[in-house]
């Protein structure tokens, strides 16, 4: 009798004619590929590889063996090694978005660069959002080498949070420490092969690309079995074509070329069929989060992932404006609602403004307000002794009211998702005795009380010293003797 | 100088072909090249430039203009070069060693093209040595650097330095762009400007080069 409420914007029959297409693309055009190994190895399964330009050109066969070996589902576990996610059909989580240049200040409105202090606060509240499941490493820490800010982002958000972190690496160096800082925490690499904390982001380079330093991380990752998401990004009529579909066309070609390098390297490796494709305004030169066709494109590739039995990831939910208000509510919003209306299994996106450039505090807050209703909306609607109906009604004559029923008890929590203060339900009266407070001064408190209320996890501290003197080691080999301050 | 009129009307339009036709017409009625160049076709790409910016018209109208002024370039060409007149100006431009990001960088020596200026790309990845060398070779006077990593941004600065230790700036100066850099980055890294798009960065080079 129940149904999962799910939107669908393509039939099986175009998803069908897309995958045609982009196999026709790889099989005449292929990718290119800049990293040697790889070169050979895709050579020794069969495809054409031309050395001096790096082109790789694919066969229908080792597409169909990659496709074959993909994970249908895998699950993320937390910091203590307790199951948080199971990517599988229609389960879906949110995540902040990724790595933000600047961070929108709570105090002065200034859009400014973030330290170490900011990304503390930042681990702090994400710990204490219920509907935000992961953590991601939003934020790059402006008070240390920026050669490793990456490896000092995974460091943070270790030290301070519990929940499995989407990250990624800016340089190939970088994986090997943050390989280590994961095994830190699991005890040693077989756990941590059975227990991923982390999901890596490998972006392909629009269009039909690959880097050195972005198919080894696919690589890296695949024989650590540490979970990774691809990342396309195809630009309507500026890097892909202007139609929805064409670049549909082009996403899933860089996808399945990623799911060859992925699947022929190392089989059954977990990966998510991901992206950050956009609608690229020509008005702006700039590539809107927030706008509906980006968010189409978003849902239609997470059908076609879901067409070949894999789990999904995109980055919708977030905006462009550069202040939390109407835009930036109306714009993660619908891209929220539209994700889990679609079953996108990893939704990155809440807290991001300014394309993926900004964080905020606030906005991560009421944001999770947004994750919460849509979540709750994607329960749909499920009868709970609604029937016979006869009976609440007779209740209902007798005792004017069912206030305080024992169907109205037992179901209130399940039925109802109460949000936070931030979102304001008083009435006129009841809103001005408690201060006229505006949806920015509400979220601005809801932050402070997240990050006052904070508790240390329970993550050893000799595990914590580890992680420190490994980081301390990276930061000296770039001349800095000692870590920023932690002290929020 | 109606068909003069006529030549920038029709590139904001990017007719192609009437642009070609009309730069016949005037070559053959004995209107120099460099009228034809300067009056008509670099003052239409002008005015697209304004209405770009103003956003009466879009980056493809942007194009399509570019397209057409190349159509009549090709025909004064050989004339000016004949009369030792260089194109507009010459910039070595590429994204900085490290990152892969080109999607703006390509944007902007689209638009620096269009504008009637030569430009050398040399891609993405691209070391600061390579940027300086370069520039020496071709005669360029403008290097333009994209950065879209706070890893990689300050790989530009050794631009600077070795543009310094060359006793080549103000020679050849520096222009940035990209999503972490801004006009106080340029300063702190003694770059001579930033720029935040491709319409702009075409204003900021008319300037540098003035
Ligand atoms: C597209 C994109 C990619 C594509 C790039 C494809 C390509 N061929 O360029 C791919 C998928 C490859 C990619 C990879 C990565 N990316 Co990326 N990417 C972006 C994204 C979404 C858009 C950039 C873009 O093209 N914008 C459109 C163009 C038109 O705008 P623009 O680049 O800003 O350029 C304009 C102006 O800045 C200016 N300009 C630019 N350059 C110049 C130069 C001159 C001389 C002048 C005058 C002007 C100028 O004019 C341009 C035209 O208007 C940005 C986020 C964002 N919205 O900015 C992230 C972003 C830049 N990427 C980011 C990251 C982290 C990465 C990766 C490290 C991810 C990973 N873990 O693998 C890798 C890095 C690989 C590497 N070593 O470079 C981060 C950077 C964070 C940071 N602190 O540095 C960002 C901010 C996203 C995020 N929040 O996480 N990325």
């Amino acid at each position: 009798m129940n149904i999962r409420p799910q939107v669908r914007f393509l039939s099986d029959q175009l998803i069908e004619k897309i995958l045609d297409e982009s196999r026709d693309i790889l099989c005449k055009l292929g990718t290119k590929i800049h990293n040697e190994g790889i070169l050979e190895m895709l050579s020794g399964f069969g495809a054409k590889v031309d050395r001096t330009t790096n082109n790789v050109i694919y066969t229908q066969e080792i597409i169909d063996k990659a496709l074959s070996t993909v994970p249908s589902s895998f699950k993320l576990y937390d910091t203590s090694g307790e199951e948080t996610h199971d990517f599988c059909d229609n389960n879906v989580y949110f995540t902040p978005g990724s790595a933000a240049l600047n961070i929108l200040d709570s105090e002065t409105g200034e859009i400014r660069r973030p330290g170490t202090s900011d990304y503390i606060k930042y681990v702090k509240l994400v710990s204490s959002l219920d509907n935000i499941t992961s953590q991601s490493t939003a934020l790059v820490p402006d008070d240390i080498h920026e050669k490793i800010s990456d490896s000092y982002r995974l460091y943070l958000s270790l030290m301070y949070g519990k929940k499995p972190v989407v990250t990624g690496t800016f340089t190939v160096d970088a994986f090997n420490v943050m390989r280590e800082m994961q095994i830190m925490v699991r005890g040693d690499s077989k756990n941590l092969k059975e227990k991923p904390l982390t999901v890596f982001s490998c972006c392909p380079t629009s269009p039909l690309k690959w880097s050195d330093v972005t198919s080894q991380n696919v690589i890296d990752c695949g024989e650590n079995r540490i979970p990774i998401e691809f990342i396309a990004m195809p630009l309507t009529g500026f890097i892909s074509p202007v139609t929805i579909t064409g670049t549909l066309v082009a996403h899933t070609a860089e996808t399945l070329s990623g799911i060859v390098i992925s699947q022929l390297a190392n089989p059954g490796a977990p990966l998510l069929y991901g992206g950050s494709p956009a609608a690229f305004d020509i008005r702006y030169e700039t590539t809107p989060m927030g706008a509906v066709e980006t968010q189409m494109i978003d849902c239609a590739y997470n059908e076609i992932g879901k067409y070949l039995g894999i789990p999904t990831q995109a980055y919708i939910s977030l905006s462009d404006s550069k202040r939390l208000d109407a835009q930036a509510g109306l714009e993660s919003a619908m891209g929220a609602t539209l994700a889990v209306l679609s079953g996108i299994n990893s939704i990155s996106g809440p807290g991001m403004l300014d394309f993926e450039n900004c964080q905020s505090l606030e906005k991560l807050v009421v944001d999770n307000e947004i994750c919460g209703m849509t979540l709750r909306m994607a329960k749909g609607i499920v009868p709970r002794e609604d029937f016979p109906a006869l009976p609440h009604f007779q209740e209902l004559l007798k005792e004017n009211h069912l206030l305080i029923s024992d169907h109205t008890r037992k179901y209130l929590k399940d039925e109802h998702y109460f949000p936070g203060k931030v979102i304001d339900r008083a009435n006129l009266s009841r809103w001005q005795s408690e201060g006229s407070l505006t949806l920015k001064e509400r979220a601005k408190s809801e932050v402070d009380k997240h990050i006052a209320n904070y508790t240390p996890t329970d993550l050893p501290e000799e595990v914590k010293k580890g992680l420190t003197g490994l980081m301390i080691t990276e930061s000296k080999k770039h001349g800095m003797d000692s870590l920023p301050e932690q002290n929020v | 100088m109606d068909i003069i009129n006529s030549i920038s009307t029709q590139l904001i339009s990017g007719n192609d072909k009437d642009v070609a036709s009309d730069t016949k017409k005037a070559l053959d009625s004995g209107i120099s090249a460099e009228t034809i160049l300067n009056d008509g076709l670099i003052m239409g790409m002008n005015i697209i430039g304004d209405r770009f910016r103003d956003h009466e018209v879009f980056l493809p109208d942007v194009l399509m203009a570019a397209k057409a002024m190349y159509a009549g370039m090709e025909l004064i060409k050989p004339i000016l070069i004949k009369s030792g007149i260089s194109s507009r100006g010459k910039i070595v431009i590429g994204t900085i060693q490290g990152d892969l990001h080109d999607i703006g960088k390509n944007l902007v020596g689209i638009m620096l093209k269009g504008a009637g200026y030569e430009v050398i790309d040399l891609g993405h990845d691209v070391s600061p040595e390579k940027f300086v060398e370069v520039a020496k070779e071709t005669g360029a006077t403008i290097i333009g650097m994209s950065a879209l990593l706070t890893t990689t941004m300050a790989n530009m600065k050794e631009v600077v330095k070795i543009l310094k230790n060359e006793n080549l700036d103000g020679k050849i100066r520096t222009i940035i762009g990209g999503a972490p850099v801004s006009d106080q980055y340029a300063s702190d890294i003694g770059v001579d400007k930033y720029s935040f798009d491709a319409g702009n960065a075409v204003d900021i080079v008319k300037e540098l080069m003035a």
